[in-house]
């Protein structure tokens, strides 16, 4: 069933007011069950298998289980994610176990600058857009 | 009806989507609509930050040309583009986007994303025109850098767009409604721009079990654009450029860094090499498939027929490629066993990224890349106007580079007054990609505002009998549902309605079947076209009796709606056109040659907003550029 919630992990977000799996799942597929507090994947054979449930829960209760229609049993995909990096584990059906470590962003959290700090103060009128040219590092081609 | 509060949001721009198109368009159109004074508000099913098809994240960013450094030209791009369709692009579109693709990418890296970089400072290149990233997330960047720009106070999501609102034939915005809460939504707006992505699910995918929502292109891809651009009256192109990826088999992991990175070959059971074994097919899909680098849809063919002689499966020889890359240090045991466990990173990210799925698939079949290799199929039929298929709204080119014929006053403006699209939602501008769609909204939105600026239209009014009409029509799956359920014991089987994951599969099966899905080796005629159509019609009479027990089957209730139109366009536009032009992606078996005297030009249609009426026409493809001696047919 793709995406999958540990019971024993999953507190509902302590009842706030939608829990995190469900305000990122990019197909509305997580839900709050309100007389369990748990959460779950209401659809799970529309899970496109994105991780964002399982890399934004707050407890790690969220994994992911390869489909059954063609995925052999007994692998796992754990990520890790932090401000900067995300780290891999993967475990192999014959247990090996494989760790990666990527980098995700080079600039802190929430401070993409619009502009990224080009300046350019281009015309309404014709093809130039807003940083460009500095952005572009050259002028707008035209014909 | 249900009990749902009806809430009015007037604005002047109205930005549609939330994917990378979007987030160009709301970066950009907060700039301009700061300056003069105008409203902008984007609406989103999901929440930006992880909607659209970079949801998961990229390994790769697949258009960037180069331009400051002389890399590449705007003209290098747009030959490679057209090349790739088989004749079939707007030049003046692609150069459009070219030319303004690199500052996307150099907006990404200051954003924040990490772009790799070679020795001497500058970017990894995967191909000609792609880049490596460490791209987990891209999206959550890219949405970052609009929602700073535009506000979230400007940001509405998980509003669901079921459809635009029409008054007097022109656009006065768009309806939808909240699938968390009982909200309807009636959003006027001076300007509308269009970007909610392509359209999967409308032919049967090869996993039809719990890995049904494993497609390839995200499964919340539902045709929404096209919905929208056709019901708005706007004209669109190439309906008939589906794409087919092939793809690492089940799980659809990226195949780009294998055949470009790590110049990996593809080869059948019996090693035997299609692409060098059947070079002499290319000859039939002159000059095309003489040229290089040789188009998308021909690499697909040859190894299709290699499958249909029973040659498969086909295999991406991942050993081979990583053993002879790692070979080089082979007299450096140290520096070879460092170079091992690099390209064994690069590999595994390169699915973690943008794949985990087919990391899952690895590891639950004990797969080691440098060991054995994995076998790649030809996928599902796409309809995605920002990679290699171009299915989109006809779109206006700007001014300083389209002929008359393709320029009604703002670039990206519809043929409908007020109507902007961009990403999958434009057509016959294929291979923009990520950067290129971002790019492309960026260009529409800046243009948008342009719009209002100069033309400055009237804000619509909208009486309250339309807007009751279009909450009732809205709401009316829930209605029925609630009218029949305790007619069954079961509320899965009722003879008063149809629930939406059938009606999908109603869909896709006639698609699969009739419309050349993989049921039927990607084949079609006039007659299973036409068969189709009777299936299709009735299918759609039947979407009168659609129901849905909550907000969220609603939702799907509406997007499966949207899925069936695309269904249509296709398969009307697929009849319309009598040759083969794109082999791998789909095959006309009553016309199965090239045909350049009759069919080297768009193929549009539009749909009749009030009767539904279709009516097809064929568009002439005019060059930017003077064709060159013997490639005279790929410059138009």
């Amino acid at each position: 069933m793709p995406s999958f919630v540990n019971v024993e992990k999953c507190d509902g977000c302590k009842a706030l007011d939608k829990t995190a799996c469900q305000y990122i799942c990019p197909n509305d597929l997580m839900v709050l069950d309100k007389e369990s507090m748990k959460a779950f994947n209401c659809e799970p054979d529309m899970c496109w298998e994105c991780y964002n449930c399982v890399k934004i829960c707050p407890t790690q209760a969220v994994d992911v289980r390869g489909y059954a229609d063609f995925v052999p049993m007994g692998a796992s995909v754990v990520p890790l994610r932090s401000t900067d990096s995300i780290m891999w584990t993967v475990k192999f059906r014959n247990g090996m176990v494989k760790r990666f470590k990527f980098p995700i962003r080079t600039t802190a959290e929430g401070q993409a600058e619009p502009t990224g700090g080009f300046n350019a103060d281009p015309d309404l009128e014709g093809p130039v857009l807003f940083t460009e040219p500095d952005s572009l590092g050259c002028d707008v081609w035209t014909k | 009806m249900a009990n749902f509060e009806t809430v009015q949001v007037e604005t002047d721009l109205l930005i549609l989507g939330g994917g990378m198109a979007s987030c160009g368009a709301a970066v950009e159109a907060a700039y301009w609509a700061k300056k003069n004074g105008l409203k902008v508000t984007l609406v989103d099913k999901a929440a930006v930050d992880r909607s659209g098809a970079v949801a998961m994240g990229l390994s790769a960013i697949n258009q960037y040309v180069g331009l400051k450094d002389g890399e590449n030209t705007v003209k290098d791009y747009v030959n490679y583009v057209k090349q790739d369709l088989m004749g079939v692009a707007r030049d003046d579109l692609v150069a459009s986007i070219a030319r303004h693709v690199d500052g996307s990418v150099h907006l990404f890296e200051k954003w924040g994303l990490p772009i790799w970089k070679a020795e001497g400072g500058g970017y990894v290149h995967e191909g000609r025109w792609q880049l490596m990233i460490n791209g987990e997330s891209y999206k959550v960047i890219v949405a970052e850098a609009a929602k700073n720009h535009l506000g979230t106070e400007n940001i509405i999501e998980r509003v669901f767009i079921v459809g635009p609102i029409m008054k007097d034939g022109q656009l006065a915005g768009a309806y939808g409604f909240s699938v968390r809460e009982n909200k309807f939504y009636i959003f006027k707006a001076r300007a509308v721009f269009c970007a909610m992505g392509g359209a999967v699910h409308v032919f049967k995918p090869r996993s039809t079990g719990e890995g049904l929502g494993r497609a390839w292109y995200p499964p919340w891809n539902s045709g929404s654009s096209t919905y929208f651009t056709l019901k708005a009256g706007a004209e669109m192109t190439c309906q008939e450029v589906r794409f087919i990826p092939v793809r690492f088999k089940d799980a659809y992991g990226p195949v780009g860094a294998w055949f470009l990175l790590f110049k990996s070959r593809a080869t059948n059971a019996f090693g035997g090499e299609y692409m060098v074994e059947r070079k002499d097919e290319l000859q039939n899909w002159q000059p095309y498939g003489l040229a290089k680098p040789i188009p998308a849809n021909l690499r697909n063919y040859l190894g299709m027929l290699d499958v249909m002689e029973g040659k498969g499966p086909i295999y991406m020889r991942t050993e081979e490629a990583l053993q002879k890359i790692a070979n080089e240090y082979k007299d450096d045991p140290k520096a070879h066993k460092a170079k091992v466990k690099e390209l064994e990173a690069e590999a595994w990210e390169d699915f973690l990224d943008m794949t985990i799925s087919q990391a899952i698939l690895w590891a639950a079949s004990n797969v080691q890349p440098e060991e054995r290799s994995s076998e790649i199929a030809a996928a599902e039929p796409y309809f995605i106007g920002s990679h290699s298929g171009a299915s989109g709204a006809w779109v206006s080119g700007p001014e300083d580079l389209a002929p008359p014929e393709y320029f009604w006053g703002y670039e990206n403006m519809c043929t409908v007054k007020g109507l902007f699209a961009a990403g999958d939602a434009s057509g016959a501008s294929s291979h923009k990609f990520s950067s290129g769609s971002h790019a492309e909204g960026r260009i529409a939105g800046k243009a948008a505002v342009r719009y209002l600026v100069k033309e400055n239209p009237a804000m619509p009014t909208i009486d309250d009998a339309t807007i009751e009409a279009l909450k009732a029509k809205t709401l009316k799956p829930l209605d029925l549902f609630e009218e029949h359920k305790a007619f069954t014991s079961q509320t899965d089987v009722n003879p008063n309605y149809i629930l939406p994951k059938m009606y999908m599969f109603r869909l896709q099966k006639l698609m699969d079947e009739y419309a050349g899905g993989v049921g039927s080796q990607f084949t079609t005629s006039k007659v299973l076209c036409e068969r189709g159509l009777e299936l299709l019609d009735m299918l759609k009479e039947d979407s009168e009796h659609l129901a849905a027990g909550d907000l969220h089957e609603l939702m799907r209730c509406w997007e499966n709606y949207h899925r069936t139109y695309q269904a249509e366009a296709h398969v009307r536009t697929m009849m319309f056109r009598e040759e083969t032009r794109w082999p791998g992606y789909y095959f006309r078996a009553d016309f199965p040659k090239l045909d350049n005297d009759n069919w080297l030009c768009f193929v549009n249609c539009t749909m009749d907003p009030e009767t539904e009426e279709w009516t097809m026409l064929k568009r002439d493809i005019l060059p930017l550029f003077k064709p060159e001696g013997d490639h005279e047919l790929l410059g138009g």
